[in-house]
């Protein structure tokens, strides 16, 4: 599938000497479990904390007069409503209302107190940072804004789980536990690796995405791993964030979104402000008005079996749909999964089948997300 | 990897052992590792006759699905019901609770070509 090298994250050698396999993925040769197995990975995340190398995260900082002007062409959220150490889910869009990538925007300041030294954030897929980038230059003529791409110089990691605030919080002089979800602080860790703390993640659990110059990764990853090791925390791997995600519903590009999948057909409301202008905006509002076609639903296996990416949904024997994401989901403990179905079709309780090994199997249309994020909880 | 030194195996890292006139089947300690976590194994129905190289069932891992290959042409007897609760039994004991299905063999001169645990080391790691 791959061609020519794969690119490493700073911290590959460590993978390989703490007997991670080893996977490609978006062009990068990622852990893609540790000794435990994925199982075990997911579950210490949802019950302690997870650490996960995100390093092929792809960052982009957009500075310059125009820059809010600028982006708020081309994101699908209306930036303007951000604030200044904020972040919000979005997306980048094609004319006709498909998506390029669905980025994380963070509005940052060099100094907290001045507006002036505002500046902006882009945080990319790695599958699409190439394209990305791309498609932000080719849209940046008439504004006056500086495009970089820092991924190389800057390091991600996430901290996920119910301990995981507690846990960095100790860690730094930032007072993480006054970080709203969504919010970002500057800080230092151990008083020394200047770091940007993210209250966001991909898991479904409270915690940080942490941002901070490479040549420190080493000693952040272990630093972090041996503070948490006597509440057990450990790496995981990129099957357990596939699985964690999964629960909690957040799309993965290339399954649930992409180029021929809009946000307003996998569900992505939150992400859009349509009262605004931006690339894709008409298209988006005309399906928003009339209704989608076709929508992303979450079904349950009423026959075991484990679906996968790619297996057709019937509907009383004919053809209506594709899985976008299925697999066993460890916290729920069923046979879970994610489809694309024509809208009439959408409703819970709607008996499907899904062809698995050439046979058809019973499913059934369920209510989404099939984990609620720790973090949306009333109590 | 760990080995019985009673089975017999396959090229495709099927085990084999003999009980009385029933032979035992299952997945071998080297192919659980390399799948890492087992979420289910679907199996075949008692009294299904198959041929050696049939498929017999489909065991699924975290990452993927793959297929199940009779070691021995036969009647399956017996299917081990306890891996559909607890398909983990695969990576915990491979050669024991994970065990998958009897068959009644129907040409017993098909043991004598399956490969002794040492043939099937070599196999595996290639030495």
């Amino acid at each position: 599938m791959t061609t020519g090298t794969l690119r490493r994250t700073a911290l590959y050698r460590w993978h390989a000497e703490h007997s991670a396999r080893m996977t490609s993925f978006a062009g990068w040769e990622m852990p893609v479990q540790y000794a435990d197995g994925p199982l075990a990975e997911h579950h210490i995340t949802r019950r302690v904390a997870g650490l996960f190398d995100i390093d092929h995260m792809v960052q982009i900082e957009v500075r310059g007069p125009q820059a809010e002007e600028y982006l708020n062409h081309l994101l699908t959220y209306d930036i303007t409503r951000l604030k200044p150490f904020r972040a919000h889910y979005t997306c980048l869009c094609y004319a006709d209302g498909g998506v390029v990538d669905d980025p994380v925007v963070y509005q940052l300041a060099e100094t907290a107190a001045d507006p002036k030294t505002s500046y902006y954030l882009l945080v990319l897929n790695a599958i699409n940072g190439a394209k990305g980038m791309a498609w932000l230059r080719a849209h940046s003529g008439p504004f006056d804004v500086t495009l970089r791409d820092v991924s190389e110089e800057m390091c991600m990691f996430a901290l996920q789980g119910p301990y995981a605030v507690q846990l960095l919080d100790h860690l730094t002089d930032a007072n993480l536990a006054a970080v709203p979800r969504f919010g970002v602080v500057a800080g230092t860790l151990w008083g020394e690796v200047p770091t940007l703390f993210s209250r966001t993640g991909y898991t479904g659990e409270d915690g940080f995405e942490i941002f901070l110059p490479s040549e420190h990764a080493w000693r952040v990853w272990e630093g972090i791993l041996t503070a948490g090791s006597s509440m057990g925390v450990k790496p995981v791997g990129l099957a357990a964030r596939d699985s964690l995600r999964f629960e909690a519903c957040m799309p993965l590009y290339g399954n649930e979104i992409g180029p021929h999948r809009t946000p307003i057909e996998a569900g992505l409301k939150f992400a859009l402000s349509l009262d605004k202008e931006f690339i894709g905006r008409d298209a988006l509002l005309k399906q928003a008005l009339e209704g989608p076609a076709e929508v992303l639903v979450g079904f349950e296996m009423c026959d075991r079996s484990v679906p996968r990416h790619g297996h057709t949904v019937q509907h009383h024997g004919r053809d209506v749909g594709t899985v976008t994401t299925g697999m066993y989901a460890p916290t729920i403990g069923r046979y879970l999964g994610m489809a694309y179905v024509p809208a009439e079709l959408a409703q819970v309780g709607t008996e499907i089948e899904i062809i698995i090994h050439d046979r058809p199997r019973r499913a059934r249309i369920v209510p989404r997300p099939f984990y609620t994020p720790a973090y949306r909880r009333s109590n | 990897m760990k080995l019985d030194a009673n089975a017999r195996y396959t090229d495709s890292h099927e085990w084999v052992r003999q009980e009385g006139d029933v032979l035992v089947c299952g997945i071998t300690d080297h192919a659980q590792e390399e799948l890492s976590d087992v979420v289910y194994v679907e199996l075949p129905e008692v009294g299904d006759s198959l041929k050696k190289g049939d498929r017999f069932g489909v065991i699924e891992s975290v990452k993927a699905a793959s297929d199940l290959y009779m070691p021995v042409s036969g009647e399956i007897i017996a299917v081990n019901q306890e891996l559909l609760n607890a398909p983990e039994l695969v990576n915990k004991d491979p050669y024991g609770k994970g065990w998958m299905i009897k068959i009644r063999p129907s040409d017993p001169s098909e043991w004598d070509a399956l490969l002794s645990p040492e043939e099937y080391e070599k196999s595996v790691t290639g030495a």
